[in-house]
């Protein structure tokens, strides 16, 4: 049996892979704090890992069950529906949702889950080496 | 999207504040430079900031589902507009700067204001800063996959 990586490094490769995608984002309302009228965005962490989980032939996800040929699948019209609009908790004159302490504190905790997700990775990684070496 | 982008996001921040900074720096530094027409008194600057969007070729070459749909890239400012306030008018006959009337135009900064500006440009310069010290001990993190 050969070593595949995708079957090695399980659900974490993609979960790094989001957690960058999700601090881009969030990175992205913090710098548009001061904009008029920008509406902060965020990813929905769960359904996005789950989509592309999906979209790999892993696990499925608990998805609508289509019983008809005629049933549209869900999430296909609109583009990809991960990138969600934030509701404003204190929304300003200007049309501006972004809360910057709010935005900052999942920043940090985005940060803090990125670094779990790589030490899983990288524990991963371990296994695989130290089995090839067989020590 | 990656990592490098959130550089490109909070330098474009970084960037856009300075110019915010750099804008009440002027106005508060013309406060009180008068003047005897209307037209050539100092109006207090300010920058108008928007959203980068990531344009319609980009996202159908950058693949992936998730590519299409990183909303925007970052800020830019988009211009530096003159306040159109009311102007101040002083009456001074004795100034050097007077009128025929005696009155010497003042420009329209509100200094208040301007420091409570001057105050959120460089919170939100900071928090941009975090942003992307936080993208360097992530990305120097990565470097180390596997060691």
């Amino acid at each position: 049996m050969s070593i595949s990586f995708s079957n090695a490094l399980g659900i974490h490769e993609q979960a790094l892979e989001l957690r960058v995608k999700r601090a881009a984002v969030l990175a992205n309302n913090l710098a548009n704090a001061d904009t008029p009228g920008f509406k902060a965005r965020d990813i929905d962490f769960k359904a996005a890992l789950g989509n592309q989980m999906a979209s790999q032939g892993m696990e499925k996800t608990l998805d609508m069950a289509a019983t008809n040929g005629k049933h549209l699948p869900h999430g296909q019209f609109g583009g990809p529906d991960d990138l969600l609009y934030r509701t404003p908790s204190q929304p300003s004159m200007d049309g501006n949702t972004v809360d910057t302490q709010e935005e900052m504190a999942e920043f940090m905790k985005n940060s803090m889950q990125y670094q779990s997700s790589f030490q899983f990775l990288n524990g991963k990684f371990k296994s695989i080496t130290s089995a090839i070496r067989g020590d | 999207m990656s990592l490098t982008s959130i550089f490109d996001i909070a330098g474009s921040g970084m960037a856009a504040q300075s110019l915010r900074l750099n804008t009440t720096a002027s106005n508060i530094a013309n406060a009180d430079s008068a003047s005897s027409s209307t037209d050539e008194v100092y109006r207090a600057r300010k920058p108008v900031f928007s959203a980068v969007h990531q344009d319609a070729l980009q996202q159908a070459i950058g693949g992936g589902p998730m590519s299409a749909q990183s909303g925007s890239l970052g800020v830019q400012v988009k211009g530096v507009i003159e306040s159109d306030a009311p102007l101040d008018m002083r009456f001074q006959p004795d100034h050097p700067l007077a009128d025929e009337r005696g009155y010497v135009m003042y420009p329209n900064v509100n200094i208040v204001e301007e420091m409570a500006d001057m105050m959120s440009a460089s919170r939100s310069f900071q928090t941009n800063v975090d942003v992307m010290d936080a993208a360097k001990t992530m990305m120097q993190r990565l470097l180390t996959l596997g060691q």
